[in-house]
């Protein structure tokens, strides 16, 4: 159990590091579905089933899959990629990693927060979540799809073809 | 079913903290590392699962579906976004025929 999480942890980590420093664009989308594969795994480990299937369907089938089409539709590869000046590069692992140190430092010294609710081992399952979903948050849900329609209606305009000479 | 929580429990939240700090962090750095505005969009994925895992584990710890349900959310959201996303990508390869995203600096004074 706890050497899964361990394994999981190390196979997103590594795969997060291949997406920054992978030339192609292909090989960096490749490993971030391999991280959303491991943190599926973590859901897993953490009994959220839903969200681990929901996980594997819409990120690694749907969204990586979006990405790829556009990769290969603008026929991205090595030689179309722009390069960072060296200087830049460095700042940018520096501020990340100060940023990593400032998060750890800040949690290092824990606060114990008693669990709101008693110990419930069936709250990641479907049935709780959907209940909790069509409950309590019926408006956003609602919401959402109105969202995800203006998504679709926005991309529909910003894909086609401007007229020449408007 | 108490077996289940107390197999969650093993691994403790801190650990799961400082994981999702971890690929948080290397979001952040892929997205100023790079100029190929695609891989800026993936590291902005990667950031946003992150979010995601800490918000599921503090969730299971603590037996709360809310977390859960806010998980979902942010999908939609990430999914609405990397749609309009790769929309404005696609468009721009076509005006400037580059992905670099030095090019979108004119609304620089």
């Amino acid at each position: 159990m706890q050497y899964l999480f361990y394994l999981f942890a190390a196979i997103s980590v590594l795969s997060g590091l291949f997406v920054v420093t992978a030339r192609n664009p292909v090989n960096s989308v490749i490993a971030l579905i391999v991280c959303f594969l491991s943190i599926a795994g973590h859901y897993i480990l953490l009994n959220a089933q839903f969200l681990a299937m929901v996980q594997v369907i819409v990120y690694t089938g749907a969204i990586m899959v979006l990405f790829l089409f556009v990769i290969m539709l603008l026929n991205l590869n090595n030689s179309t990629e722009p390069q960072k000046t060296l200087l830049t590069r460095i700042a940018a692992v520096v501020a990340g990693g100060v940023f990593l140190l400032t998060l750890l430092a800040a949690t290092r010294q824990g606060v114990e927060i008693a669990a709101a609710n008693p110990a419930d081992a069936s709250v990641g399952l479907v049935s709780h979540v959907g209940m909790a979903l069509f409950k309590d948050f019926l408006l956003p849900f609602e919401v959402s799809s109105v969202l995800f329609l203006s998504a679709m209606v926005g991309a529909l305009m910003l894909g086609k073809k401007e007229k020449v000479a408007a | 079913m108490e077996p289940v929580v107390t197999a969650i429990r093993q691994v403790p939240l801190e650990h799961y903290v400082a994981l999702s700090f971890i690929l948080f962090s290397i979001g952040l750095t892929g997205a100023l590392f790079r100029r190929n505005t695609i891989i800026i969009l993936m590291c902005l994925e990667l950031m946003f699962n992150s979010v995601n895992l800490l918000l599921t584990a503090f969730s299971a710890h603590h037996s709360d579906p809310g977390g859960q349900v806010f998980v979902f959310f942010t999908m939609l959201v990430a999914a609405a976004e990397v749609t309009v996303g790769l929309a404005i990508l696609v468009m721009m390869k076509r005006n400037v025929d580059s992905v670099d995203i030095n090019q979108l600096n004119r609304l620089k004074g």
